[in-house]
C-alpha cells in the first residue's frame, strides 16, 4: 500500500461525502426491507410527508431550525479540532430562558424574542464554559466532560422542573407564555398562510442569521483564523504566540450559545413552556448534521433541512406504515454519522484507483513517489 | 436503618453494579489497547435487546446470552474496523454505534413483537434465576451477622452476577500477568514500539476490542434477562456512560473499577432510600443530586483537582506506520 494520493478537490469535497451518505441511505433501505416493507414506497411516503404540502413543509422547517442551531454548534468547535458532544445539555439548560420569556410575556413578542435570545445564549455559553475551561487549563478531555455535563444537565433540569420553576398543580412543566408575548408563526405573515398549523416561527430567521454569523466568524475574522489554525496545528498556534486557552474557551462558549438558541425556537417559540427533556435529541442530531454538512454553514443548512425532512417525513411514515417505527430516523442518523464521520475514507482506495487510472499525470507522479519512498 | 436494612441496600448495590462492572471491564480492554470506547452504551443496549428477543423466541436464557454476545461483538468489530482499518475518529464511531443501537433495537422490536418497542415479558427458563449457595439457609438461621451476610448478600444472585465478579481477577491476571495483557497495555502506550518488534498493532487492537464485545454482551444480557424480565426502549439509560466514568475513575485498573462500580451502584441504591430524608446541617438532599454524583465526581477527577486520571498514552489515535 502506498501513501494517500491527491484526489481532485471536487471528489474529496463532494463526491466522497455524497457516496457516504448514499451508503447510509442504502443500508437504511435494507433495514426497511428486512422488516418486510418496500423501501422505495417508504421513501415516497417520507418525501410526500416532508415536502408534499404546506404544513409538511412547515414542520420540516421547524425541525430544521433546531438542527441548524445544534449543527452549527458542533461544526464551529469541529473547526478547532475538537468535539462538543454536550450540545444536548447546553440546549437543555438554556431552556431556563423560558423564565425571562414568562417575565416579559405581557409586553410585546419582540421584547420576548430579544431577551430570550440573550438569556438562552448566555445560559448555553455558561454550561459550555466549565468543560471548555477544564479542557483548556486542566487538559481533561472535552468529549468526556461534555458527556458528563449532559447527564448533570439532565439531573439539574429535572430538579429545577420538579421543584423550583414548576407551574402550581402541574408535574414538571412551567407556566405557559401569554398569547400577547408569543413569537409569530410564519403562517401569520400575509402570503405564507399555506404553512397551515405547523409551528415554524420567526426563529428560523435567527437560524439563518446564525449560519451567516458562523461563516463570517470563521472565514472573515482574525479570531476565526485562530480557530481554524488551532484545528490544523495546535503547536503552530502556540509558537505564533496565540493563547490556545482563550481560543478554546471563547469558541466553546459561542458554540454553547448557538446550542442555547434551540430554546428560543423550541421552548419559547413552539411549546411556549418548558417541559422535561424538551430538547429531545436535537443536540445529537447536530452531530450528524455537522458531519454531513462538512462543518460548512451552507452544508450544515442543507443537511439540517434533510434531517428536518427525515424527522417530519418519519412521523408521516410511522403513520402510513405502522411497522416502520419512527426510530428508523435514528437509524439513518446513526448510519450518516458512521459513514460520513468515522468511515469517511471508506471509498478513498476505490476512488484513487479510478482517478489514477484516468489521468496519466497522476500515474507518473505515483510512480515517482513510489520510487522515491521505496 | 438496622442491620438487615443495610444488607438490603448493599444487596441491591451489588445488583445495580453488575451491568456497570461488565461494561467498565469491557471498556478497560479496548481503552488499554489505545481505542476509546464511548460506544459501551450502544453495545449494552444492542445486547440487551438481542438477549431478550432470542430468549423470548427460543425459551432459553443461555441462547439469549449467546445472541447478546454475538450482537455486541459485531458492533465492537464495526468499531474496530472504523478505528483500525479506516483510521477514523473513534469517538465519532462510538457515537454512531450508540445511536445505531438506540434506533435499530426499537425498529426491530416494533416490527417483530409489536409491543411499542419492547419485547414480550420473560419468565422461567427465559431468565437467569437466582442461585442459592450451599448452606445459605442454615447459615442465616445459626450464625448471627456473618450468616445473614452470606445468605443475603453473597448467596442468591444469578449466575451472571458471579461471572461479573469473577471477571475482575481474570482481567487483572490477563492484563498484568500474561503476554497478551502486556502487549495490550504496550499497544495503548506506545504502538510504535510493538510495531518495531514485529507485532501487528491492528491485530492486537482487534483482539482487545473482541473481548470488549464479549463483556458488553454479558452486561446487556444481564439487564434484560437477569435483572429485568424484558427489553424496554432505551433500557440502558446511560449505564454505559456511568461505566465509562467508573473506568476513568478507576484509572483503567480492574480492581479499582470493581470498587467504583460498587460505589456507583450503592449511590443509585441509596437514591430511593434518601428521598425525603432530612440530614443534619444540609437538610433534604434532592434525589437528582445523588443521580448526578457519579458524573460530577468523574469531572472533578478528570480535572485533576483530586488525584489525576491519566489515560493510556496513545488512546484515541489511529496508528499510522511511518513510511
Amino acid at each position: 500500500m502506498s501513501a494517500r494520493q491527491p484526489l481532485p478537490h471536487w471528489v474529496t469535497a463532494f463526491l466522497m461525502p455524497a457516496l457516504n451518505v448514499a451508503l447510509a441511505f442504502v443500508i437504511g433501505g435494507l433495514v426497511v426491507l428486512a422488516i418486510g416493507e418496500n423501501p422505495l414506497e417508504a421513501v415516497s411516503v417520507l418525501i410526500y410527508g416532508a415536502f408534499g404540502y404546506g404544513e409538511g413543509w412547515g414542520y420540516t422547517l421547524h425541525f430544521a431550525t433546531n438542527f441548524m442551531f445544534t449543527g452549527l454548534a458542533v461544526a464551529l468547535v469541529f473547526h478547532m479540532g475538537m468535539f462538543n458532544i454536550g450540545v444536548e445539555g447546553q440546549a437543555y439548560v438554556a431552556g431556563l430562558a423560558i423564565m425571562v420569556a414568562l417575565a416579559f410575556d405581557q409586553t410585546h413578542w419582540t421584547v420576548v424574542f430579544v431577551t430570550s435570545i440573550i438569556t438562552a445564549g448566555v445560559l448555553g455559553a455558561m454550561w459550555a464554559l466549565i468543560p471548555a475551561y477544564l479542557q483548556a487549563k486542566r487538559g481533561s478531555h472535552i468529549v468526556i466532560t461534555t458527556i458528563m455535563f449532559n447527564f448533570i444537565a439532565s439531573s439539574l433540569m429535572s430538579y429545577m422542573l420538579g421543584q423550583v420553576i414548576t407551574r402550581p398543580g402541574a408535574n414538571a412543566e412551567t407556566e405557559t407564555i401569554d398569547p400577547v408575548g408569543r413569537l409569530p408563526l410564519l403562517r401569520d405573515i400575509p402570503g405564507l398562510e399555506f404553512f397551515g398549523f405547523s409551528p415554524v416561527n420567526v426563529s428560523i430567521f435567527l437560524a439563518i442569521a446564525a449560519g451567516f454569523f458562523v461563516y463570517w466568524l470563521l472565514w472573515h475574522t482574525k479570531f476565526g483564523y485562530k480557530i481554524r489554525a488551532l484545528g490544523h496545528n495546535p503547536n503552530a498556534v502556540r509558537y505564533a504566540g496565540v493563547s490556545a486557552v482563550t481560543v478554546i474557551i471563547i469558541t466553546m462558549m459561542i458554540s454553547g450559545a448557538l446550542a442555547g438558541l434551540v430554546a428560543v425556537n423550541e421552548a419559547v417559540g413552539v411549546q411556549k413552556r418548558l417541559v422535561v427533556g424538551y430538547v429531545n435529541g436535537a443536540g445529537f442530531v447536530g452531530i450528524a448534521v455537522a458531519f454531513m454538512g462538512r462543518s460548512h454553514p451552507i452544508g450544515v443548512a442543507l443537511s439540517a433541512l434533510l434531517f428536518g425532512a427525515l424527522y417530519q417525513g418519519g412521523q408521516e411514515l410511522a403513520f402510513e406504515m405502522p411497522s416502520v417505527s419512527r426510530d428508523m430516523v435514528v437509524v439513518i442518523q446513526a448510519l450518516v454519522i458512521l459513514f460520513t464521520g468515522a468511515m469517511s475514507e471508506l471509498f478513498r482506495p476505490a476512488l484513487e484507483r479510478v482517478f489514477s487510472a484516468r489521468s496519466p499525470g497522476a500515474e507518473t507522479a505515483k510512480a515517482a513517489s513510489e520510487s522515491g519512498s521505496g | 436503618m438496622d442491620f438487615s436494612d443495610i444488607i438490603l441496600v448493599l444487596d441491591s448495590s451489588v445488583r445495580l453494579a453488575v451491568p456497570l462492572l461488565f461494561a467498565a471491564l469491557a471498556g478497560l480492554y479496548s481503552e488499554r489497547s489505545g481505542v476509546v470506547d464511548i460506544g459501551l452504551e450502544g453495545k449494552l443496549l444492542g445486547a440487551a435487546f438481542a438477549a431478550a428477543a432470542a430468549a423470548a423466541v427460543t425459551g432459553s436464557a443461555w441462547i439469549g446470552l449467546g445472541a447478546g454476545i454475538v450482537v455486541s461483538i459485531s458492533m465492537a468489530m464495526i468499531h474496530a474496523f472504523a478505528s483500525v482499518n479506516m483510521r477514523g475518529n473513534q469517538i465519532i464511531s462510538g457515537v454512531a454505534l450508540n445511536f445505531l443501537a438506540l434506533g435499530v433495537t426499537v425498529v426491530l422490536a416494533e416490527a417483530w413483537f409489536r409491543r411499542g418497542g419492547n419485547t414480550p415479558n420473560l419468565s422461567g427458563d427465559q431468565r437467569f434465576g437466582s442461585i442459592d449457595l450451599p448452606f445459605a439457609a442454615e447459615a442465616q438461621a445459626n450464625i448471627p451477622f456473618v450468616g445473614e451476610i452470606y445468605a443475603q448478600l453473597i448467596s442468591g444472585h444469578n449466575i451472571l452476577v458471579y461471572l461479573a465478579f469473577l471477571a475482575v481477577p481474570i482481567t487483572a491476571y490477563v492484563m498484568f500477568h500474561t503476554r497478551f495483557g502486556l502487549r495490550v497495555r504496550a499497544v495503548g502506550e506506545n504502538p510504535t514500539a510493538l510495531d518495531t518488534a514485529g507485532m501487528s498493532v491492528g491485530w492486537l487492537r482487534y483482539q482487545a476490542i473482541f473481548v470488549t464485545g464479549i463483556l458488553c454482551g454479558a452486561g446487556g444480557a444481564y439487564l434484560s434477562t437477569a435483572q429485568g424480565a424484558s427489553f424496554t426502549d432505551n433500557m440502558t439509560a446511560g449505564r454505559g456512560f456511568i461505566a465509562l466514568a467508573a473506568l476513568i475513575f478507576a484509572k483503567w485498573r480492574p480492581w479499582q473499577a470493581m470498587f467504583t462500580c460498587l460505589l456507583f451502584g450503592f449511590l443509585s441504591a441509596m437514591q430511593i432510600r434518601l428521598q425525603g430524608v432530612e440530614f443534619p446541617l444540609i437538610g433534604e438532599v434532592p434525589v437528582q443530586a445523588i443521580q448526578a454524583l457519579p458524573y460530577i465526581l468523574t469531572v472533578i477527577l478528570l480535572a485533576g483537582f483530586v488525584g489525576r486520571a491519566i489515560p493510556p498514552k496513545s488512546i484515541g489515535q489511529p496508528y499510522v506506520k511511518e513510511r
